[in-house]
């Protein structure tokens, strides 16, 4: 899968699990501040990013994502790519 | 469509089996868990059977991780994901603190309390998916009022209540209500073993003057599970009788 692909599901992601915006979705945006995504949010989407990608994300590296960039890059990163 | 699954912990005896009986004729799927009572767990299952209702058992020791991940896996396997939880798995192992030994407080620490975070924890996953839960735990009067000789028992149930409150807080916005029921003396194999004394000395204290029956917990987690039930979460139902006020 490239970044391209895993950047379209990241914010198809987003937008039907937890209901963010289209529009607001860009790569330098925040979970926490431009997206309002609250702390249970994050932990949602990192579960819906397990499933959907079949990758596991430990707690210790999903506490480090700030971004949906650095969302996209965790999970390139555990495909192996 | 079929109904949604429950899971009852501790569900082959006594509260257990009864609030089981309850969540099964209400149209749950029932998964009980037993830990080593297989015989007591399938006599339920066919009981539950034999009435019209669905449910399996699953074995599983709740203090423990792996057991308690093998278990969710298996029941999601086989009904589907848990959208109603029933913490109920309780063990005893009563004495003065003074003379309690080590493995006495750990056991009952981990069964009635530490088994309440692996369960829950693996539970909320599909209930924050679906966007519905119920996570129903079974506390006690003696975590309220305390009791003497049972510093371990109380001090676990106690800590159901905190939990329960935290939990709700945590995750109410997604449709899932977190509660708790506190039984006061029920007539079950756990109180069989008081003893004449026990009860006699107990009695009247209790505003309805008897022990309560299982069916009757079982009635309150059945409304707790419920629909009906969506805007409470974070409390305690006391049902006791009038013992503990």
């Amino acid at each position: 899968m490239d970044r391209a692909e895993v950047e379209s599901k990241m914010t198809d992601l987003l937008v039907d699990e937890l209901g963010i915006d289209r529009d607001k979705i860009k790569m330098s945006a925040t979970f926490e501040e431009d997206l309002e995504v609250d702390s249970l949010g994050v932990v949602e989407l990192l579960m819906a990013l397990e499933d959907n990608f079949g990758v596991s994300i430990p707690d210790e590296e999903a506490e480090k994502i700030g971004t949906v960039g650095e969302a996209v890059d965790l999970v390139i990163q555990k495909l192996g790519g | 469509m079929p109904g949604r699954v429950a899971l009852v912990t501790g569900g082959s005896r006594g509260i257990g089996r009864a609030i089981a009986e309850r969540l099964a004729t209400d149209g749950f799927r029932v998964a009980l868990n037993y830990r080593t009572r297989r015989d007591a767990a399938d006599a339920a299952v066919a009981a539950i059977t034999a009435a019209g209702g669905e449910a399996v058992a699953v074995a599983g020791d709740v203090g423990d991780a792996s057991a308690v991940a093998a278990m969710f896996a298996s029941v999601e396997g086989s009904l589907g994901p848990v959208a109603v939880l029933i913490n109920n798995a309780g063990i005893t192992a009563d004495d003065l603190l003074l003379r309690m030994k080590p493995e006495d407080w750990d056991a009952v620490i981990q069964t009635n309390l530490s088994s309440a975070y692996l369960t829950t924890k693996a539970a909320l996953r599909g209930m924050l998916k679906a966007r519905w839960g119920r996570i129903i735990s079974i506390t006690s009067v003696a975590g309220i009022t305390g009791n003497p000789g049972q510093a371990n028992y109380a001090a676990a149930k106690a800590g159901l209540i905190g939990f329960t409150k935290s939990v709700a807080k945590e995750v109410g916005s997604r449709g899932i209500t977190v509660n708790a029921v506190a039984p006061g003396f029920i007539e079950t194999e756990l109180t069989d073993a008081l003893g004449e004394g026990m009860r006699d000395a107990v009695l009247p204290s209790i505003s309805v003057g008897r022990f309560g029956t299982p069916a009757e917990i079982a009635s309150a987690v059945g409304y707790l599970a419920s629909d009906d039930a969506a805007y409470i979460t974070g409390q305690v139902l006391v049902v006791d009788g009038g013992l503990a006020f």
